[in-house]
């Protein structure tokens, strides 16, 4: 353990002088070039080791796998569009996309209004409750999928009948009266999912928070007070004066969780691992990846999602 | 301004602040009265709502293993029932669950993924802000339009190149992969920071006959420290928190980091006691939770941008 501690410290002091000579060596063969060449060039030169790096891990693999959506499982043969026909026409697949789709209507939408909420209560506060109110519900954002799966599970867990509830959820409804509920394996109205959606808000309500919230506070006073010398109610100052000036962010906020749900894995892959009907695109990439050894399908599937950002990323 | 019924600590600081920024809003400048009671109670039911989980797994990660399977963590508030409480959780989840390895592995898979990058970022930032070239608007771009993409677009050619020159499973694959998905980030909030700073510094530099090596290396990076602390923040924190690069690349075994480690020994598994997976879930967070609160401010300079990283 001592010897990958220091493996791993040497290996940051390495990377980085690594990173220097490499550049001092740029900048002098640079340099060496004749006078106009050596402007000319310089910048190129500069950029390269980062320009290759994402050539080398994102464009180049990217393309690849366009490739491999149209071979076979272990990418040896090209199969035509079969891995997409194939896919698209499983109702296993069909399922996947249609949990996507509540996971992209729900979730930036709620964490948009949840985020507005909680930031205009908190715009309301002294500064020092705002400050912790702040920090309570932004905190989640700094920890894994995986340490808020072990919080979570003590919500939704469940017992059957007539046994303890550890699960504070059930433990709410036994004590009301009714029969324990298995949260995570009810597909009814895709219930599963929401509460997955509950525990992913959770995650990221911060984000649309914090965001919104300093949107809110950038707001001008005077036209606040235009309103409120008019006779304006709160609530229409709210709607008709704060609202359009903050937009913009909530546009940006919108967008942010949108695409962050459309390739969400983690929340899924630790709570239910995609079973009982709450399986989303990416944790079925997993699967025919890890499980199925599918490099076809795996592939055709990030090619779908990836047509399904485009849009996203040219707005 | 009727600042005599602020509350005490901010009287004196207002109307101060008041004088030089009229169109701006301070926070609760705009507030004559303190909050009115109904605000304060809903603020106080969304951070209850909002402690309650993480309360249960830390005070079930305390709790001795009969008392975890049998009642509701909630049941230690009464005081009666405060007989359980136990370190012994930590322990087993250190050596039993493999956590103590799996930790040095976060570490080790982390902090190169981290700083190897800044450097070589901060450079092409550079290039970018300062230097004249042609495509160079078209080149940022493309980049920055490139953080969006998500990171599994790349894993199924890579896992075959790494199986090919037999790298796979090993740090220097994630490495690899975390410094190339970090880079369009780094770049974005590297040239933005840059773009800021007083040009004036650089021209004088230039006239005093500096290279720009020499420019870069003793004005522009000190002068970035900020920007740089934000990504390394963001960076260490996205790296420590991911599970699927550590899954696709190195999996479960004696490389795994914590992620993989508490999801496959201890959420995975049947029959681990709800007081050892709580303890592992509490481990997870420890770095995370100390980072965040020691560098706030840093870590919400780089959320819009970073957020939206693959």
């Amino acid at each position: 353990m001592v010897i990958k501690l220091i493996n791993t410290l040497l290996t940051v002091v390495a990377g980085v002088g690594a990173a220097l000579v490499l550049y001092w060596i740029l900048n002098k063969l640079a340099e060496l070039l004749p006078g106009r060449w050596e402007d000319r060039l310089k910048p190129f030169f500069y950029i390269l080791p980062a320009v290759g790096a994402i050539c080398l891990y994102v464009l180049y693999p990217g393309i690849q796998t366009i490739v491999y959506s149209f071979a076979n499982d272990q990418s040896t043969q090209f199969v035509g569009l079969q891995n997409y026909s194939k896919l698209l026409s499983s109702n296993g697949f069909q399922q996947t996309l249609l949990t996507t789709l509540v996971w992209i209507i729900v979730a930036p939408l709620a964490a948009v209004l949840i985020g507005l909420f909680v930031a205009t209560l908190v715009d309301r506060l002294s500064p020092r409750g705002e400050k912790t109110a702040k920090t309570i519900i932004f905190f989640p954002l700094a920890i894994s999928a995986v340490g808020a799966g072990t919080l979570w599970r003590l919500v939704y867990a469940y017992a059957p009948p007539g046994q303890p509830q550890i699960g504070i959820q059930n433990a709410i409804v036994t004590a009301l009266g009714f029969d324990p509920v298995a949260w995570l394996s009810i597909r009814t109205f895709y219930l599963n999912t929401l509460l997955l959606i509950v525990m992913f808000l959770w995650l990221q309500v911060g984000f649309s928070m914090v965001l919104l919230s300093s949107a809110i506070k950038g707001v001008p006073t005077d036209t606040v007070e235009a309103g409120r010398v008019d006779g304006a109610s709160e609530r229409q100052i709210f709607r008709r004066i704060v609202i359009p000036q903050i937009m913009p962010t909530v546009v940006t906020v919108y967008v942010t969780v949108l695409i962050g749900v459309m390739k969400l894995f983690d929340v899924v892959y630790v709570m239910t691992n995609g079973n009982f009907q709450t399986n989303v695109l990416a944790t079925e990439f997993f699967n025919q990846l890890f499980t199925n050894f599918n490099n076809g399908y795996a592939a055709a599937i990030v090619v779908i999602l990836m047509i399904a950002i485009i849009p996203v990323m040219i707005f | 301004m009727t600042s005599t019924i602020q509350p005490a600590g901010t009287a004196a600081t207002e109307p101060r602040l008041n004088r030089f920024s009229r169109t701006r809003r301070p926070a609760a400048t705009d507030q004559l009265k303190p909050a009115h009671w109904s605000v304060k109670l809903a603020v106080i039911v969304v951070c209850f709502l909002w402690i309650v989980p993480a309360f249960g797994a830390l005070v079930t990660s305390f709790r001795n293993e009969s008392d975890a399977n049998s009642t509701g963590w909630w049941t230690v508030l009464n005081p009666a029932n405060w007989g359980g409480f136990t370190l012994s959780n930590y322990g087993d989840a250190i050596t039993k669950a493999g956590l103590g390895q799996a930790f040095i592995n976060s570490l080790a898979i982390a902090l190169p993924a981290t700083f190897i990058p800044i450097l070589i970022a901060a450079f092409a930032a550079y290039a970018f802000t300062f230097m004249q070239f042609p495509l160079r608007d078209t080149m940022f771009v493309v980049i920055v339009s490139l953080l969006i993409v998500p990171n599994f677009v790349a894993m199924v050619p890579l896992l075959k190149v790494y199986g090919n020159i037999g790298i796979g499973g090993t740090f220097l694959s994630v490495w690899l992969f975390h410094i190339g998905f970090g880079m369009s980030l780094a770049i974005y909030l590297f040239r933005n920071y840059m773009a800021t700073l007083p040009r004036e510094v650089i021209e004088s530099a230039k006239i005093d006959g500096a290279s720009h090596y020499a420019t870069f290396y003793r004005l522009i990076l000190p002068m970035s420290t900020p920007v740089l602390a934000s990504f390394a923040i963001f960076q260490f924190l996205w790296v420590w928190n991911d599970l699927l690069v550590a899954l696709v690349f190195i999996g479960p075994g004696e490389n795994a980091p914590m992620t993989v480690a508490v999801k496959n020994n201890l959420i995975g598994q049947q029959g681990q006691g709800w007081n050892i997976v709580a303890a592992g879930g509490i481990l997870t967070m420890i770095v995370p939770i100390i980072v965040f609160l020691a560098l706030q401010r840093f870590f919400v300079r780089g959320l819009t941008a970073g957020s939206v990283k693959g």
